[in-house]
C-alpha cells in the first residue's frame, strides 16, 4: 500500500517535472520560463517528496524532507524574482 | 561492467574534458574551471578506486575532502588575480594568446 | 536497474563536463559547472561517500559557483567578459587529452584489486576516539595532511588580500552591496542564517560519528555568512579587525596545540593517544569549523575595494 502511494506521487512529481522542462524549453521569454520552471517543478518537488515520505521509517524523516521542500520554495521563489528584475532592468535598458 | 568502473571510466574522460579545456580556452575563467574539472575528475578517480574492494575506503575520502576545499582556494587564488589582471588591462586572456580584438 | 542509475548518471555528468567546456560564452559555462556539481555530489553518494558528498554540495556546486559568478560580474565591470570566437579546433590538445584519458583508463585495468580496506584501519579505529571512518583518517590517523591543508587555506586567503589596492586595505572586503531595503534579497537574508546555522553547526557535531564535521559544516556556515553580506544584512569586516584575523588561525592554532600535547603525552606530535582523543578531536573539529568558515567566506567575497574604480 506504501508503495503503491508512492510509486503514485513520485510519478506525478516526475509528470510536473517534465512539464516545467517542456515549458522552459519551449516558452518564448524568459518570464514566462520562469513561470514554468518555478510553478511546475515545485509542486513536482512536493510531489516526490510526499512519495518519498510513505518509505520514511520515522516521522523525523518526513519532517526533514518538508523541511527541504520548504527550503527549496523559499530559493527557487527568491531567484526566480531577482532572475526576473534583472531581466526587467534589462529590457527597459536600465 | 560495474559501477565502480563506470566511475573510474567518468573520472578519466573528465580529466581528458578538463585537460583539452585547459589548453584550448582562451578566456581565463573558462580555464580555471576547466583546471577544476580535471581535479574533480581526478577525485571521482580516486574515490572509484577506494570502493573497488565492496566498502568503501575511508582514507582516499579524507584525502578528497581536504582535495576539493584546497581547489576551491586555489580557485578563488586565481580569479583574484585573473579580475586584477581585468583591471589592468580590460582582458581576461593572456597577452600572447589576445588576438580576438 | 540500478546500472541503468549509474549509467545514466555518468551521461549526464559527462554531458555538463562539456558543455562547460565547449559552450558558447563564459557564463554560460559558470552555469553548467554549478550544475556539473550537484551532480557530481550526487555521484559520491553512489559511490557510497556521504561524507565527500557533502563537501561536493556544499562547495563544488556551493561556494565555487557564488566565486565564479561574482568574478564574472566583476569582469563584465572592466568590459573582459567577452570571450573571442572559437577558433580552429585545437586539434592537438585533442589527441594530447585523448591519450590522457586512455592512459587513466589502461591504469584502470592494469591496477591490481587489493583487499580494502586495509586491515590497519580496522584494528586502529576503536581506538580513534570518533566512529565515522572519514573523520579518524582526517583529524586523527593523518592529521598531518590537515593541518598542513589548513594552513593551505590561510595562504591562500594571504595571496588574495595582497591583491588588493593600498588605498582600498582599510575598506569593508569585497565591494559594496546594493540590496532593495524590503525587497525579497533582504527577507530571504533575513530567513535563511537562522535555519543555516542550524544546518551548519549539527552537520560540525555530529561529524564524530556519522557523515559530516569541520569541512562540510564549516562551508555551510561560511555560506551562511555570504548570503547574509549579499542580502545587505551584515557589512564584511576590514582586514585591520583583530578579532575575525584569530578566527582564521583558531583552528590551525587548536589543532597545533592538541600535536604538541600528544607529544607532551610521549605519543608524540600529531598522534593523540586514546584517552584524549575523543575530547581533542571535538575541540579541533570545533576550532577548525570556525576558521574554515571564516576563511572560505573571505576566499569568496574576495579583497577590499573600494568600488570606485568600477564606475
Amino acid at each position: 500500500m506504501t508503495d503503491l502511494a508512492t510509486h503514485v506521487f513520485t510519478g506525478l512529481g516526475v509528470l510536473f517535472f517534465l512539464a516545467g522542462s517542456v515549458g522552459f524549453l519551449r516558452f518564448p521569454d524568459i518570464f514566462s520560463r520562469l513561470h514554468a520552471l518555478t510553478k511546475a517543478d515545485n509542486l513536482g518537488l512536493g510531489f516526490i517528496a510526499l512519495g518519498v515520505a510513505f518509505q520514511a521509517g520515522s516521522w523525523r524523516q518526513v519532517a526533514l524532507l518538508a523541511l527541504i521542500w520548504a527550503l527549496v520554495l523559499l530559493a527557487a521563489g527568491t531567484v526566480s524574482q531577482l532572475v526576473a528584475r534583472h531581466a526587467l532592468r534589462e529590457r527597459d535598458g536600465r | 561492467m560495474s559501477g565502480v568502473t563506470l566511475y573510474a571510466l567518468t573520472g578519466a574522460a573528465l580529466v581528458g574534458t578538463g585537460f583539452f579545456g585547459l589548453i584550448a580556452a582562451r578566456h581565463l575563467l573558462r580555464r580555471v574551471l576547466a583546471f577544476n574539472l580535471i581535479g574533480s575528475g581526478l577525485f571521482v578517480y580516486l574515490g572509484a578506486a577506494g570502493a573497488r574492494g565492496g566498502e568503501a575506503d575511508p582514507v582516499p575520502q579524507a584525502l578528497i575532502i581536504t582535495g576539493i576545499v584546497v581547489a576551491l582556494s586555489a580557485s578563488a587564488l586565481a580569479v583574484g588575480l585573473i579580475v586584477a589582471l581585468a583591471r589592468a588591462r580590460g582582458r581576461a586572456m593572456l597577452p600572447e594568446e589576445d588576438v580576438g580584438g | 536497474m540500478t546500472w541503468a542509475l549509474d549509467a545514466t548518471l555518468c551521461a549526464m555528468i559527462l554531458a555538463v563536463a562539456l558543455a562547460t567546456v565547449l559552450g558558447r560564452g563564459v557564463f554560460r559555462a559558470i552555469v553548467f559547472f554549478v550544475v556539473y556539481g550537484l551532480l557530481l555530489a550526487l555521484a559520491w553518494v553512489r559511490l557510497d561517500a556521504v561524507d565527500v558528498a557533502l563537501a561536493e554540495a556544499a562547495i563544488g556546486a556551493g561556494l565555487t559557483g557564488v566565486l565564479f559568478l561574482a568574478a564574472f560580474g566583476r569582469l563584465a565591470r572592466s568590459g573582459a567578459d567577452a570571450e573571442p570566437p572559437p577558433g580552429r579546433v585545437n586539434i592537438a590538445a585533442a589527441l594530447a587529452s585523448a591519450a590522457l584519458t586512455g592512459a587513466l583508463v589502461w591504469a584502470w585495468v592494469a591496477l591490481p584489486l587489493p583487499g580494502r580496506p586495509g586491515p590497519e584501519l580496522a584494528e586502529a579505529l576503536p581506538r580513534a576516539g570518533v566512529e565515522n571512518p572519514v573523520t579518524a583518517v582526517l583529524l586523527n590517523f593523518r592529521a598531518w595532511d590537515t593541518l598542513l591543508e589548513s594552513v593551505v587555506l590561510l595562504a591562500a586567503l594571504v595571496g588574495l588580500w595582497m591583491l588588493a589596492r593600498d588605498e582600498a586595505w582599510t575598506e569593508p572586503l569585497g565591494l559594496p552591496q546594493h540590496v532593495r531595503p524590503g525587497g525579497v534579497m533582504a527577507s530571504f537574508g533575513r530567513i535563511l542564517p537562522p535555519v543555516g546555522v542550524l544546518v551548519g553547526a549539527y552537520v560540525v557535531y555530529v561529524g564524530a560519528d556519522r557523515p559530516g564535521g569541520a569541512f562540510q559544516g564549516g562551508t555551510v556556515l561560511a555560506a551562511v555568512g555570504i548570503v547574509a553580506a549579499l542580502a545587505g544584512l551584515v557589512r564584511p569586516p576590514r582586514v585591520t579587525r583583530r578579532a575575525w584575523r584569530a578566527a582564521l588561525v583558531a583552528g590551525p592554532a587548536v589543532f597545533l596545540a592538541a600535536g604538541l600535547g600528544g607529544a607532551a603525552l610521549g605519543a608524540g606530535f600529531l598522534t593523540l593517544p586514546e584517552r584524549i582523543a575523543g575530547s581533542a578531536i571535538f575541540a579541533i573539529e570545533i576550532a577548525l569549523a570556525l576558521s574554515i568558515a571564516v576563511t572560505l567566506a573571505f576566499l569568496v567575497i574576495g579583497p577590499p575595494e573600494t568600488g570606485l574604480e568600477d564606475q
